[in-house]
């Protein structure tokens, strides 16, 4: 038995090298798309390659009597059964939408909305006849700007009248926990300062790089689903409730999935025809998208315009700010879709004491494709307009850029604190994280090597861009979201079965895609029960084993799905106690757990909890009325978010003549409550920073005038490479949440969250003094260049600069930079 | 449909192929190598990356045909008699992997180029590796352990 052995220190802070590796470094994976199955079909999609279009006629014949051709499927075939997709968060009870069906029947309203369907016995076959159906559209006018969608000049949806979907306002005086925003807007435009700005977010692509993959086996008792998902359960339910199955004869299983960053956080029509098919023909059916129709019909994110007020005293103290969003949902609402920027609204206050705050969003349909939640969902956008406008009043004010983040952040001793959206902040401490990260960074050194460039009007000038950034994280409370009009909960649940042999199993309601929960969840168990790392095996993803569970996106799972973990394990402990007790013959009282094992105070007698869970398995010798065994469960429920922070300083030179851009420092210190395991904590930071600075330097999804994307592939839609980024230097500061036991806060999406303000305002800094004080994300190096030469008084290229055009890194060219 | 001839992972296989049929299907879908994994169609990801006659070629890039006659080692062929190879070894110590979409190619590129320069700087690592994305890890951990193999002599 191995419950009794020592181990050299506690498992939670340790870096644990991750359980899942084993399979994944040697390929023994269990993707979607490896599954095969005895008679499989395999179904192609014919989308529409217009933005907005009225359906006239759709000829199968062809497909169908092309080789091994089982089936053609239209809208009007299924029109009776296939439902529509639904939406889990109307923002206003009276929130308009067209219906979303999973094949279009009539009309088309974005370009890559499936149209028909082709089923037959090889992919590649249903892939050369999907290719044969013949569909007649009648173009309509198309909306595909979002300031032209706000006019309703042309409407994507014209039954429904209005491109507006959902108007949602927060403000600080009506809601009680501020003041009026407009008379400080008032105040500050007759004595103080005001910041007025109009940022844009540009549309990006998840671009998680497995492809979605469904397969359905409508053969057993149970139809099953398997779906590169993050959602498993709530897939379920949607399938439920959406296509009247039963809830009992579903089974959603997420295996491998290769990635999400919420780009699979959605109940999608690929899901709902995978059924429809496997239903239809009673044999198990497979679809796995292309990259491209991954990139041009998985929904992207992002997708604002932002018109920001900023007012501050002549000293830089800032007293209101106002915000007006335009959210552009594209042609349908999404699963989360309308609720993401409301994910935002309450973060534009981020670390400073805003007396006044005022936030309004306005949602707005276009003919493309549909956004939704992508790593960090409204709190980047959040993020990124506040940290560039602190930026801009310290220029006003004429200091450092940190000093007035200083004068107005919510100081360490001021925790908890009630923010100006009501909600309270539990820890913090932004003076510790900053001081760290000035320290590593380097920061006085760094400003005085900007100096001296900027006086011997170096062309290559250095920008110093910072970003002190606070999240809201651990979805969420369910009454919030319930006041929030959202359509569920935010508990997570967990079991521990305790095996005879004194191994554990421990059945999370989470759905890890490489975050490493197995190992986290590990080693908090380990620590808990006090037994062997190894002995605990990690269960998820599947609703015949995880039958309950809310899954995995807003830096939940450890924040609320390892508390449930911790919960269920001290129910264990308490369920063997009184065994312990009889089988030690001591009172209940004096047994103490420590370490994994039971013993008796005052004495060194005592059992292990393997020898217990094995005499519980027996149940010969039981206390009178116990139940045999020492499972348990326990579902959690938070009372409050948590909230995350942190310091990013970021360097990055600019080269004048030709505008590229190259970051030669990035350093950040995040406070994300205790860490259970440091190495797979760096991971998440990483892989967030580069999503970020992506956002600021590389990724847009671009639509030309007809509404096709064209950057629908990896050729022209930039994730980056690794030639592309650098390493960083990350640490940590420490304040546990209050909220949980286990303290911690939540860490996925913290560096994407921080990253793209720290770069854009990096920009910025290098180029200020050209008059510059906005460059549009992303920031390639044409509109790096145009905005230092629109400014510099000359009306065309100086002739000296251009020959450095030729002279471009590789790696930094764009979609927008390609016809320089 | 042409007949085809091959060692794969130290097996032969002999297969009618389709002649349009690619390396990466061919693995996938007649052999079951489910290791190797598709991740674009434009040959940019290089998640299919595998070595062919001891060089790193994109599955998606090379017809099974062309493929006749030669010897293809996967991700699933690298360890030998149940000893991982250096670079799955460093990778796992130096957690260049999350959601492990990219890392069969990720780690038979690195393999590759270890092979061409055993100690390699972080910019040729960089560079090196830019045929492969990864959308998880931001690279960072992934050129620290092409960093660790070098140490640890994963070139051989």
């Amino acid at each position: 038995m191995t419950a009794t052995q020592e181990r050299p220190s506690a498992e939670i802070g340790q870096s644990r090298r991750r359980k899942e590796d084993q399979r994944l470094i040697t390929g023994r994976t269990r993707w979607t798309d490896n599954i095969q199955l005895p008679g499989m079909l395999h179904i192609a999609m014919v989308r529409s390659p217009f933005a907005h279009a009225t359906i006239t006629n759709i000829d199968t014949s062809e497909a169908l009597a092309a080789t091994n051709v089982v089936t053609v499927l239209t809208g009007a075939d299924l029109a009776a059964e296939q439902g529509t997709l639904p939406t889990a968060w109307n923002i206003t009870t009276d929130q308009k939408a067209a219906a979303h069906l999973p094949v279009a029947v009539e009309r088309v309203a974005f370009a890559g909305e499936i149209v028909a369907i082709v089923v037959a016995r090889s992919a590649a076959e249903a892939r050369d006849a999907a290719e044969l159906v013949d569909v007649d559209y009648e173009e309509l006018p198309a909306v595909l700007d979002l300031k032209k969608a706000a006019t309703d000049e042309v409407l994507a949806h014209p039954d429904l009248g209005t491109n507006k979907s959902a108007f949602w306002q927060f403000d600080s005086a009506g809601a009680g926990t501020g003041t009026s925003v407009d008379d400080a807007i008032a105040e500050a435009r007759a004595n103080g300062i005001l910041i007025e700005r109009e940022y844009r977010q540009q549309r990006l692509i998840p671009a998680f790089m497995e492809p979605r993959s469904f397969v359905c086996d409508p053969t057993g008792e149970q139809l099953t689903l398997w779906s590169s998902t993050q959602i498993p359960h709530i897939t379920r339910f949607f399938l439920a409730v959406v296509l009247g199955i039963p809830e009992n004869k579903i089974r959603v299983i997420a295996p491998d999935v290769g990635g999400g960053f919420g780009g699979k956080l959605q109940f999608v029509a690929e899901e709902i025809i995978a059924v429809l098919v496997a239903r239809r023909t009673g044999k198990p059916c497979k679809f796995t998208e292309t990259r491209s129709e991954s990139l041009m019909t998985a929904h992207h994110g992002r997708d604002q315009w932002q018109t920001l007020t900023l007012a501050a005293t002549k000293d830089g103290t800032v007293t209101g700010l106002k915000v007006d969003l335009l959210c552009d949902l594209g042609a349908y609402a999404g699963t989360v879709g309308g609720g993401v920027p409301i994910l935002g609204a309450f973060m534009f206050n981020a670390i400073y004491k805003f007396p006044a705050y005022q936030f309004n969003c306005t949602n707005l349909f276009t003919n493309k494709t549909l956004t939704d939640a992508y790593r960090g969902a409204g709190r980047p956008e959040a993020t990124f307009a506040i940290e560039r406008l602190m930026d801009e009043l310290a220029v006003e004010v004429g200091v450092d850029p940190l000093e007035i983040r200083e004068k107005n952040w919510i100081t360490h001793e001021e925790f908890p604190f009630t923010s100006v959206c009501g909600l309270v902040y539990d820890s913090g401490n932004y003076e510790a994280a900053t001081a760290k990260a000035k320290e590593m960074f380097g920061y006085d050194e760094l400003r005085a090597e900007q100096r001296r460039r900027r006086e011997s009007g170096d062309p290559v000038q250095l920008g110093i861009g910072i970003s002190t950034f606070t999240e809201m994280c651990g979805l969420a409370p369910s009454r919030v979201l319930g006041s929030l009009n959202y359509g569920a909960g935010g508990w997570e649940h967990a079991a521990i079965r305790m095996l005879p042999t004194g191994k554990v199993e421990v059945i999370t309601g989470i759905s890890p895609h490489g975050q490493g929960h197995e190992t986290a969840l590990s080693q908090i168990v380990a620590d808990r029960l006090g037994v062997a790392f190894e002995d605990v095996e990690v269960l998820h993803g599947d609703t015949q084993i995880s039958h309950k569970g809310m899954d995995t996106y807003g830096s939940r799972s450890l924040v609320v799905g390892g508390e449930a973990v911790v919960r269920a394990a001290d129910k264990v402990i308490e369920r063997a106690k009184p065994i312990a007790a009889h089988l030690l013959e001591a009172s209940v009282d004096d047994i103490e757990f420590s370490g994994g094992r039971f013993g008796v105070r005052g004495t060194d007698k005592g059992l292990a909890i393997g020898e217990i869970a094995l005499a519980s398995f027996a149940a010969h010798n039981l206390p009178d009325g116990v139940e045999p065994g020492l499972d348990a469960d326990a579902t959690f429920d938070p009372d409050s978010f948590s909230f995350p922070h942190g310091t990013h300083l970021c360097a990055v030179e600019i080269d004048t003549e030709t505008g590229g851009v190259t970051m030669r420092k990035y350093v950040c210190v995040d406070d994300i409550g205790n860490i259970v395991n440091p190495m797979i904590v760096a991971g998440q930071v990483h892989g967030g920073l580069v999503q970020g600075i992506a956002q600021a330097l590389f990724e847009e999804a671009v639509h030309d005038d007809a509404g096709t994307l064209v950057s629908g592939s990896f050729v022209d839609y930039l994730v980056p490479t690794a030639a592309d980024t650098i390493s960083f230097d990350i640490e940590h500061t420490t304040s546990p949440s209050t909220n949980t036991m286990l303290g911690t806060k939540g860490v996925g999406e913290a560096g994407t969250i921080a990253s793209t303000p720290a770069v854009v305002n990096a920009v910025v800094d290098a180029i200020r003094h050209f008059g510059v004080n906005d460059v549009r994300m992303p920031c390639t190096p044409e509109r790096i260049w145009r905005a230092i030469h629109s400014r510099d008084g000359g009306d065309g290229t100086p002739g000296a600069a251009m020959p450095h055009f030729s002279e471009e890194e590789p790696g930094r060219d764009s979609v927008e930079g390609a016809d320089q | 449909m042409t007949r085809i001839s091959l060692t794969v992972d130290g097996a032969q296989v002999s297969d009618d192929v389709e002649p349009r049929m690619l390396l990466v299907q061919y693995l996938r879908e007649r052999l079951g190598k489910t290791g190797t994994v598709i991740g674009c169609d434009t040959s940019n990801c290089g998640a299919c990356t595998v070595h062919l006659d001891g060089l790193s070629v994109k599955s998606c890039n090379v017809l099974a045909v062309q493929a006749d006659g030669s010897e293809v080692t996967t991700i699933e062929g690298l360890a030998t008699d149940g000893t991982l190879h250096q670079v799955q070894e460093s990778f796992r110590e130096c957690h260049g992997l999350q959601c492990g979409f990219c890392t069969p190619g990720m780690i038979m590129q690195s393999v590759d180029l270890l092979r061409e320069n055993p100690h390699p700087s972080e910019d040729e690592i960089r560079l090196g590796l830019e045929g492969n994305l990864c959308r998880c890890t931001g690279y960072h951990n992934i050129v620290k352990a092409v960093q660790h193999a070098a140490a640890a002599g994963g070139a051989s």
